[in-house]
């Protein structure tokens, strides 16, 4: 960070310096550079709380710290109010997930600090697992598998019959970037989609349906691909459960938090609902332990989002956001106000 | 107008009954000859009590040969529940004049749904990430990450573009992915890229899916220099029969890592499943069930019972596999 010296030894005149990197306060180092060892763009300062003695309090209270222009989290280092008033320099948050619900928004909004996140990066592969795990539940492929791994086909014979795709009435909670790529490859499996949104889509022509107990009510499945808020939090509750019924089929890949696992796990374990595949839980990366012995769920490790691919597109998102905002320009993928 | 039960036309069902059951519905409208309940070796059976049964109702587990037609004098109709005609001598039943109706197009979509559901378990290792959260692996994020791919813009290869090869080629399209195929003759009216042996298919696709019959020219088809043109990075899915592939190369590509990893419905010698893939994770495994849905059996009972209803009624088949003579 030395300015280049003059031959006399006079310092450089004004203007030659190279700038000063920005700095940029990690929170964890982001999984998706590290697990394909792709290195952090050296034109950012990062400060990494992880490397430092301090508790993180004490860093964020340095020196050090307080020179943070930017944040960049995962989706699981909260972002809190109490956190963004120990830097008074902080004019940008990026996250790596989709997700928003581990950031102040109301105080980012208050300081005018731009938020970014993954963008639609991840949406396609989400909703890909979504469907995968619609159809393993439905046609039970994970449980024919374990069966075959047991030599149950030699020795009890025929399996069993799944249910099939085709004319299953599957409703969308929450018609984004996610919902809709759901929506449009089970319509190529001849399901009929409906959705509920906070607001009907004009663009959108599956039936509408202002709540979540209406589209239960009239769905043989339900696909979660929300973000968690206050609104949405424990919105799949009991009742929306029961109406969805024995033979209903739930999919969450949005956050745990939407459904109430409890209820969820106990309207399971009694048959009251026929199915279930989870890629998100409560209290990852618990997965309550009645689960386990069910053969009628599909679990996942919240990898809806983990492929080589998208996590190299969200590499270079999270370098181009960086430095599309030090520069000036436009975000690519701004978290904007609604 | 109710028959009596004596005049009933006598169906002869000679295998057992699994998940499809030649239950009510057929007992109904017909006389239904239960030849694995005798205790008789089935030729005495069939020459004691089928002499005048005209009509067969039959799985793919019963082999329909010149010798059993033999022991069927009065035979003039076969439905058989699968799509698959391996299993029947057909031109010797069209040399008797003997008519056959199979199960058509009925399992297309479930077929073609549990073709996607394999792809995508074998590229996103559902099963096996599934397996990983039960045995209590998951404890902390990015356990799992590694060994998934993304299946946007993977290059689809389509063996036999017949129903269920296009309804296959309808979902992925979806997905984003491009889809060839080979088919034994070009179809003019698809837009998709036609490639004219397996082996070109195969080297220009990242996910090979077998939808064609099994036929004499068919067997083994995809061997060895088709998995190696596949590759390192392609998956092999297969929903036709299992004797398409050869299944020894298969199980040594898959060992070997000269292949991605493989979604099997069907196998060469079922229910045996080469042991090798039973402790291998980068395969999916499946019971032969990828038209067993609760609906496709519904619609199939009464796609049988309208096959021999027309027979009898002297109107044509709904899904003949050739004319009555």
């Amino acid at each position: 960070m030395a300015s280049h010296p003059q031959k006399d030894g006079a310092p450089p005149p004004f203007g030659r310096r190279p700038p000063r990197p920005p700095c940029v306060l990690l929170l964890r180092h982001p999984l998706q550079f590290s697990l394909f060892n792709r290195p952090l763009p050296d034109n950012f300062h990062f400060l990494k709380p992880w490397e430092s003695p301090l508790p993180l309090d004490d860093f964020l209270s340095s020196d050090n710290a307080c020179s943070a222009e930017a944040i960049l989290t995962s989706g699981k280092v909260p972002v809190t109010a109490d956190m963004l008033r120990r830097l008074p320099e902080v004019r940008l948050v990026v996250t790596t997930s989709a997700g928003l619900n581990h950031i102040d928004l109301a105080e980012c909004r208050r300081r005018g600090i731009a938020i970014a996140n993954a963008g639609g990066a991840y949406s396609e592969d989400v909703a890909d697992l979504a469907v995968g795990l619609l159809i393993d539940v439905l046609r039970k492929v994970s449980a024919s598998d374990r069966y075959v791994r047991r030599g149950l086909w030699s020795s009890e014979g025929e399996f069993a019959l799944g249910s099939k795709l085709g004319g299953k009435r599957v409703g969308i909670v929450g018609l984004g970037s996610i919902g809709l790529k759901v929506a449009k490859r089970l319509e190529a499996f001849g399901c009929a989609i409906s959705y509920q949104s906070r607001k009907k889509k004009p663009h959108a022509s599956y039936a509408f349906y202002s709540n979540v107990y209406e589209l239960a009510a009239n769905c043989d499945a339900l696909v979660i691909c929300c973000c968690l808020n206050e609104q949405t939090h424990h919105m799949i509750n009991r009742e929306v459960l029961l109406a969805l019924g024995k033979d209903g089929v739930i999919v969450n890949i949005g956050r745990g938090s939407i459904i109430d696992e409890k209820e969820m796990v106990q309207l399971l374990v009694q048959g009251e609902l026929g199915g279930a595949g989870l890629d998100v839980f409560e209290n990852e990366p618990k997965v309550p332990e009645e689960l386990l012995a069910l053969d009628n769920v599909v679990l996942s490790p919240h990898t809806a989002a983990f492929t080589p691919e998208s996590f190299s597109d969200l590499c270079d998102l999270v370098i181009g956001n960086l430095e599309a905002f030090f520069s000036n320009k436009p975000l690519l993928s701004p978290v904007l106000d609604e | 107008m109710k028959m009596r039960r004596h005049d009933l036309p006598q169906l002869l069902v000679i295998n057992p009954p699994g998940l499809f059951d030649y239950g009510d519905p057929f007992a109904a409208k017909f006389t239904v000859l239960r030849a694995w309940e005798s205790p008789l070796p089935l030729p005495r059976f069939l020459s004691a009590h089928a002499q005048s049964a005209p009509a067969l109702l039959c799985s793919a587990a019963t082999r329909v040969t010149a010798g059993l037609l033999d022991l069927l004098p009065s035979l003039r109709i076969i439905v058989t529940t699968s799509a698959g005609l391996n299993h029947i001598d057909v031109p010797e039943c069209r040399r008797r004049g003997i008519a056959v109706a199979n199960a058509g197009e009925v399992f297309s979509d479930d077929v073609a749904d549990a073709a996607v559901g394999l792809a995508l378990d074998v590229l996103r290792r559902v099963s096996a990430a599934d397996r990983f959260v039960r045995r209590g692996l998951w404890a902390k994020d990015g356990d799992f990450a590694l060994g998934s791919k993304q299946l946007v813009g993977k290059r689809v290869g389509i063996v036999g573009l017949g129903s269920i090869g296009l309804q296959v080629a309808k979902r992925l399209e979806a997905f984003g992915c491009p889809v060839s195929y080979n088919s034994r003759t070009k179809k003019p009216s698809v837009s998709y890229t036609f490639y004219a042996n397996v082996y070109e298919l195969a080297a220009n696709s990242d996910i090979l899916i077998i939808c064609c019959a099994l036929t004499e020219q068919t067997r083994h088809m995809i061997g060895k220099s088709v998995l190696l043109a596949l590759g390192k990075d392609g998956i092999i899915i297969n929903v036709g029969r299992g004797a398409i592939i050869d299944e020894k190369e298969l199980v040594q590509s898959l060992v070997w890592g000269e292949i991605r990893g493989s979604g099997l419905d069907v196998f060469e010698n079922e229910p045996n499943v080469p042991e090798e893939l039973l402790s291998l994770d980068n395969v999916v495994l499946s019971p032969h069930v990828a038209a067993f849905t609760e609906e496709s059996f519904q619609d199939l009972t009464e796609l049988m019972i309208a096959n021999l209803e027309a027979f009898f009624s002297n109107k044509p088949l709904i899904t003949p596999v050739m004319d009555k003579q």
